[in-house]
């Protein structure tokens, strides 16, 4: 049995996601995934006996709720346990505590700047309609601006009429916001560097750009767009691991009858006169289907599995030009008891949320200018988080599971290939950063693991590491992602299709490029929709 | 940089008096300040009001302080009210708009002395109040914690200052601000409130707050003088048809939604928009809604029948014509009450309008379609409220 109806590259979420609708709608899907084990960037690894890291994405918000529901995922084991609130620790060994408790997160904002108190509740709103004006859009297939075709002609004026409800000064603000720094945007409410810089942190996680490049403000929107149980801008943690999001969602693939094949590294995609005709493994063994799906990322697809004689040159030309640039690392990092912090009472419910020690944004631009220059920052941007403090199944108890998000990594030091010492240097940075700011930290580790972006590349196949599959500024958003003309799921052979974070609406665990990506395949076979539409804010 | 404090919720300098009479336990989270819902029993707080004296820690206010020789012109351009009218020793309530004449927030603006006032808020506006500023000679200081307040609402009450040794309290004009030593300090009183009665608000030193609170309630205590929590202020402030700012109308900058915010027009609250001024902040938008209409109307409606009309569609025949924001039956008007927001064109006194009711009993639900009218004002304006000299009851 080599024929398929269908064939999706790649077992990420997103693969999987496209995969459940497809088999939810009665085709015969396969999935194909390179590694050993599923999960793609969403996965939990038993790394050190014992210890399970969740080795890439980490935390969970966007996950789009209509599809938990939709594939019944808390049925197939999937617990979404939000987490509230986070710490800047500043150099002089105070800190700035952002409580998940309104009024205590504008009193401890006032502690720095009682102006800052009352421009936080404008803050609040001026993002939270940026928010609201995106998250319609998230389980939709953008428009092509330049169709005529009912559809696009529907949703372009969906669109419009969105951007129209935000009235004349709205809109001005939308472009604004899409287009401006995170640090502009910031420093147009707060005067207090470390809330400025708490702040910026989701304006440059996962992107290769500084505190003040254009485009960073919408990448905190793209932080802030997800939910938890109807909190919108909420985060919490995927209890087992983020690897449970992916279990949950292959179980409920495997349910419609879909199958899973492991150490299957495709190495071409199949084309015969214009028409996708399924994919040929590395190991050389051809597997068919009319539909192929590939959830890996513009790059990688179009330059990497498919013959550039089979594509228009234009596509291969943008797929080079396509702006995938690794920016950070990870460490996943055993502790044999819970780690003090400097000032911050053990108690303290910030000790449940995020931790940065980044405590303004001169010196997070420095992080970035040394990322240009080739090099690893030497006082990185990190986010970390304990996240055993509240899922107890990922260590032994009374030990403790840390994961540190770095920012910045380059994806070659100085031009070259990551060198054993570089990794150590890279490692030792971070390890150093923390342990300024809590000193039992150092004898607490039991087990290590750093991954640079080229780690990340090697094993999970993100290009350069980068965490969104393409960077989220806004030439490479909605009807221009990954590319104009491409954006909607269909690739540029008939039956090739596109599923992955580098589609419309971008990165992050959202599982909504996987959803979109199956609806347009449906309707291209005149089938009936199993994809749910999005919920409504209002 | 104010120290760590690592403390949940803040407490008011009453709040060792307030945690001893509070005898149920029902808290709430006033911006930031743990503030009682009720001490004993709703009803009987809300009646301590209406017939005797009730007490209700206004600290947690946001409190703004303003001085310097702008400090006047200043809060003249910031507020739509002409408070160049109003004198040392007077208070004025007032709103405030943003440029697009949408209201922010209302308060009451305290002239304390030559170029010293102090505005009393809902929401915290700090930052606004920051740029509104710029060009003036004024220096703006938050002293919420910094002022400790109650209000002393009641037919009693200006009988019970007099006990405590006030005199001359009864000739405290409505709107007016006094002061009398205490202990070796000052206590600074404002004939001014949230219930409608006869009433006063005290603003004193924290560090003075529970001897002023015991000698209060040595004071009054022949004239069953008792503190009430914010569910009884809700009714009291219902009855007399005071608006609050979160529940009648969102403030502007807390809006997300295009539409939601409203301008003073459209909560009734026309009479505090001075045009006569050159410039303030809203003029223009709200001159051009003067011009060309209102989109909304604020209504007190009368409701029949006896079931509060809360969170109820409000019809004018089929059409749905708008939504109640408050609503409650009125325990001493004997009367049933809703503020609503209705399309302007049915806002007219007189305007016959239908309320869709959901009341539960027993856990069953029903509906009624409530016949209302709209009505001038308040339900609640007893002549004490305004007597001077204060009467004594």
């Amino acid at each position: 049995m080599n024929k398929y109806d269908a064939i999706v590259i790649g077992a990420g979420h997103n693969g999987l996601t496209n995969a459940a609708y497809l088999a939810k709608a009665g085709l015969n899907v396969l999935v194909l995934e390179k590694n050993a084990y599923i999960g793609g960037a969403t996965v939990s690894r038993e790394l050190y006996p014992d210890w399970k890291y969740s080795n890439c994405s980490y935390v969970c918000s966007l996950l789009r709720p209509e599809i938990i529901r939709d594939l019944e995922l808390p049925r197939h084991g999937l617990q979404v346990v939000p987490y509230g609130g986070g710490v800047t620790f500043k150099e002089n060994g105070d800190y700035f505590g952002s409580h998940a408790d309104h009024e205590r997160l504008l009193r401890e904002i006032a502690r720095h700047s009682k102006r800052d108190a009352s421009a936080y509740e404008r803050y609040e709103a001026d993002v939270m309609k940026q928010t609201r004006l995106i998250r319609p859009f998230l389980m939709r297939t953008p428009p092509d601006p330049t169709s005529l075709k009912p559809k696009d002609l529907k949703e372009l004026s969906l669109l419009a009429k969105s951007f129209g409800s935000m009235g004349e000064e709205g809109l001005a603000d939308t472009m604004r916001f899409w287009t401006m720094s995170i640090g502009d945007f910031l420093d147009e409410y707060f005067e207090s560097d470390v809330i400025k810089a708490h702040l910026a942190g989701s304006g440059i996680i996962g992107t290769a750009l500084g505190v003040y490049s254009p485009g960073t403000a919408y990448v905190l929107l793209h932080h802030y767009m997800g939910d938890v149980d109807g909190s919108v801008g909420a985060w919490g943690f995927a209890r087992g691991g983020m690897g449970s999001v992916s279990a949950a969602l292959s179980k409920s693939f495997l349910s419609f009858g879909g199958t899973i094949k492991c150490d299957a590294e495709v190495g071409q995609i199949i084309v015969k006169n214009g028409k996708t005709k399924g994919v040929a493994l590395a190991n050389g063994d051809e597997l068919y289907a009319d539909i192929v799906v590939s959830n890996l990322d513009p790059k990688r697809t179009f330059l990497k599995i498919m013959d550039e004689g089979d594509l228009p040159s234009s596509v291969v030309t943008k797929a080079k030009n396509f702006k995938i640039r690794g920016s950070s690392g990870k460490l996943n990092i055993a502790l044999d008891g819970l780690p003090t912090f400097t000032g911050l009472p053990k108690d303290s419910p910030l000790c449940l949320g995020e931790k940065h020690f980044s405590d303004s944004l001169p010196k997070m631009e420095r992080a970035y200018d040394e990322w240009k220059a080739g090099t690893w920052s030497k006082d990185p941007y990190v986010d970390m988080l304990i996240p055993t403090q509240i899922d107890p199944t990922m260590a032994p108890p009374g030990k403790h599971m840390m994961s540190v998000f770095v920012q910045y990594a380059p994806p070659k030091v100085n031009g070259g290939e990551w060198t054993p010492e570089d990794k150590a240097g890279f490692e030792k940075t971070v390890i150093d950063q923390i342990s300024n700011y809590s000193p039992d930290f150092k004898d607490l580790i039991l087990h290590c693991e750093t991954r640079t972006p080229q780690d990340i590349e090697n094993e999970v196949g993100l290009t350069e590491g980068n965490i969104f599959m393409g960077e989220l500024t806004f030439d490479q958003l909605l009807f221009n992602r990954p590319f104009p003309g491409y954006a909607q799921y269909r690739g540029p052979v008939k039956g090739m299709y596109m599923c992955s974070s580098g589609t419309h609406p971008g990165g992050g665990v959202m599982a909504a490029p996987g959803a979109n990506a199956a609806r347009e395949i449906l309707q291209d076979l005149r089938l009936t929709n199993t994809v749910p539409g999005g919920y409504d804010d209002d | 940089m104010i120290p760590h404090d690592e403390t949940m919720m803040l407490k008011t300098p009453f709040h060792s008096r307030i945690e001893a009479a509070c005898e149920i336990n029902m808290w709430e989270d006033w911006k930031g300040y743990t503030s009682p819902q009720a001490y004993t029993e709703v009803e009987q707080e809300y009646f301590a009001v209406r017939s005797n004296t009730g007490v209700f820690d206004i600290s947690p206010m946001i409190k703004y302080r303003f001085t310097g020789p702008d400090a006047g012109a200043y809060l003249n351009r910031l507020v739509t009210r002409d408070i160049s009218k109003i004198g040392i020793d007077r208070v004025a309530y007032t709103v405030w708009c943003d440029d697009n004449g949408q209201v922010m927030d209302d308060g009451t603006i305290f002239h304390l002395a030559e170029n010293d006032y102090r505005l009393c808020a809902y929401a915290r506006c700090l930052d606004w109040l920051m740029w509104s500023a710029e060009g003036f000679d004024v220096t703006i200081v938050d002293e919420t914690a910094d002022v400790a307040a109650l209000a002393v609402q009641g037919p009693t009450s200006c009988a019970i200052f007099k006990e405590m040794g006030f005199e001359g309290i009864e000739n405290l004009k409505p709107f007016g601000i006094t002061r009398f030593p205490f202990e070796d300090s000052e206590v600074m009183i404002s004939r001014t409130g949230f219930t409608g009665d006869l009433g006063y608000e005290i603003w004193i030193d924290p560090e003075l707050a529970e001897a002023f609170w015991d000698a209060l309630f040595e004071a009054g205590k022949h004239r069953e003088i008792r503190p009430i929590g914010s569910a009884a202020l809700d009714m009291l402030r219902t009855e007399t048809g005071f608006i609050q700012a979160g529940v009648d109308f969102v403030p502007a900058e807390e809006a997300i939604r295009t539409g939601r915010s409203r301008s003073p027009f459209e909560l009734g609250l026309g009479w505090l928009v001075s045009f006569d001024k050159p410039v303030f902040n809203g003029r223009k938008a709200l001159l051009k809604e003067k011009k060309e209409g209102s989109r909304y109307a604020f209504v007190y409606l009368d409701v029949e029948g006896n079931k509060p009309a809360e969170h109820a569609f409000i019809y004018s025949g089929d059409k749905e014509v708008g939504t109640v924001t408050t609503g409650a039956w009125c325990p001493t008007a004997k009367t049933n009450v809703a503020f609503a927001q209705v399309d302007a064109k049915y806002g007219k006194v007189g305007q016959e309008l239908v309320a869709e009711i959901y009341y539960e009993r027993e856990l069953k639900w029903t509906r009624v379609m409530a016949k209302c009218t709209v009505i001038e004002g308040a339900v609640f304006n007893p002549p004490r409220k305004r007597q001077t000299p204060a009467p004594d009851f």
